[in-house]
């Protein structure tokens, strides 16, 4: 079988992770490379929770919220785009390519925009290759 | 009055700047005290004892070692190792053996690239025939040998097993004497694996400057760009200060001499990798909601990877740059 992605992909619960539940029910078709955790809001999503999916063998890493002004808990949104500008910059600078970790919003309504993004962030991964953090980690360990 | 049996001493440096060993000596007039609890069997910077020498030492046979220094080559690998079996407790000392500390920025680069800068392109090298250190080199005589340089630096526990981390750039003397004292009591020692000499809360839990609960910066600043009014929580100025990923024990001089921390003590118990915790407490004070602001913002952090793992790169998360 050919090489498929692992994209991990952090869903907030109150409007991404219903988004794409709303793709699942309605039975729409999307690239099935997408590992989705539920966390309470995107907020949560630490540093080392984008780092640690990287060792551990991702070769994306996705993370979806309510669109700006939507959150649940206010401002959980904005802390995540924070992080994830400053994240970006961080992985740069270890080699990481930067569309190997996106942030997109999905609203609870938005299946259909769930599945393309899951298809488009495959295609894009798929292009770059398998990442390679987790092979250099395993030759590091001795 | 019955004489004590004595405990063996050892300290040791890998890729290290020698300041561990300094900080050592630093015991000042302790050093008696020390002494008189101890023998020092291994300790290149002050006694000429050979590594032949601790190879004929039975296994065990050194009490405690303090090793400072990262793992660079393959000689500070076989003393580790060496030193591992010879010793009953080995102690990661300071921050290069804790979590691979400044020569840990290496990491950055491959062997390579390093060896490139260093005897090519550096602007005071002057080296017309390509010459390179090689790990071998035969001579009429036979072959002389040299450690062979890794591409990676490793922490002293990515080598060995290691008893006790006392972290620091390098750790404070008192630190170090209240540990020392509490192996040659027979104080209660903490679990193998902790830190010691260190506190579990981070800097800002001791530092005295004023803070307020809600933190926002609106642009941040090298130390040199502004004029620090010598209270305020450097953090809340716009000057980056490892203070909320660092532990506390150092008694936050730094602070107290107006320079923000740097991060040598390592991250505290609840956050293994300090610069993701860093990165986290830091995007949070962002005082600003706009995607562009934002972006514009965080571009004034010239080198988020080296500032915030400066003393942790080769013990982070990621280890190092994919090359």
């Amino acid at each position: 079988m050919s090489w498929q992605p692992k994209i991990v992909s952090f869903l907030c619960n109150w409007c991404s992770y219903t988004g794409a539940d709303l793709a699942g029910t309605s039975r729409m078709k999307y690239a099935s490379n997408l590992r989705i955790i539920r966390v309470m809001c995107s907020g949560r999503v630490e540093p080392t929770f984008v780092m640690k999916a990287f060792r551990e063998g991702a070769d994306g890493v996705l993370i979806c919220g309510c669109h700006p002004g939507d959150c649940h808990y206010h401002e959980g949104n904005y802390k995540c785009l924070r992080r994830y500008h400053l994240l970006q910059k961080y992985i740069q600078q270890m080699g990481i390519d930067k569309d190997r970790l996106r942030l997109a919003w999905i609203s609870a309504s938005e299946g259909k925009q769930f599945a393309e993004l899951a298809d488009d962030m495959t295609e894009t991964v798929k292009k770059l290759g398998p990442c390679s953090v987790k092979k250099v980690m395993q030759t590091l360990a001795i | 009055m019955s004489e004590k049996k004595k405990i063996n001493l050892a300290v040791y440096w890998g890729a290290a700047c020698g300041g561990c060993c300094v900080s050592v000596l630093d015991v000042h007039e302790s050093l008696f005290t020390v002494l008189e609890h101890a023998d020092l069997v291994f300790w290149p910077i002050a006694l000429d004892i050979k590594y032949k020498d601790v190879e004929a030492m039975p296994d065990g046979h050194i009490d405690v070692t303090l090793f400072n220094g990262a793992v660079r080559n393959s000689e500070n690998e076989h003393i580790a190792k060496l030193l591992r079996k010879k010793s009953k407790v080995l102690v990661a000392y300071g921050s290069c053996a804790h979590m691979g500390g400044i020569p840990g920025l290496a990491n950055f680069s491959s062997k390579e690239e390093i060896f490139e800068r260093v005897y090519e392109t550096s602007e005071s090298t002057v080296n017309p025939d390509h010459i390179k250190p090689q790990p071998e080199y035969k001579v009429d005589e036979g072959t002389l040998e040299i450690p062979v340089f890794y591409n990676d630096v490793r922490a002293l526990n990515q080598v060995v097993d290691v008893d006790y981390y006392l972290p620091g750039c390098p750790p404070q003397t008192e630190r170090l004497v209240e540990v020392f004292m509490a192996i040659v009591t027979g104080a209660e020692l903490p679990p193998a694996g902790s830190v010691i000499g260190a506190n579990t809360k981070t800097q800002c839990d001791e530092c005295e400057r004023k803070k307020s609960e809600n933190k926002k910066i609106k642009k941040f600043y090298r130390p040199w760009q502004i004029q620090d009014d010598g209270e305020t929580c450097f953090l809340e100025q716009g000057v980056i200060c490892m203070g909320p990923a660092t532990r506390g024990g150092c008694g936050y001089r730094c602070i107290k001499g107006n320079a923000p921390c740097r991060g040598c003590y390592g991250p505290p118990p609840d956050a293994p990798d300090p610069g993701s915790k860093m990165m986290s407490a830091i995007a949070t004070m962002i005082d600003s909601n706009d995607e562009k602001e934002i972006e514009k913002i965080i571009e004034d952090i010239d080198d988020p990877a080296g500032t915030f793992y400066r003393f942790t790169l080769p013990g982070s998360i990621l280890r190092r740059k994919l090359v």
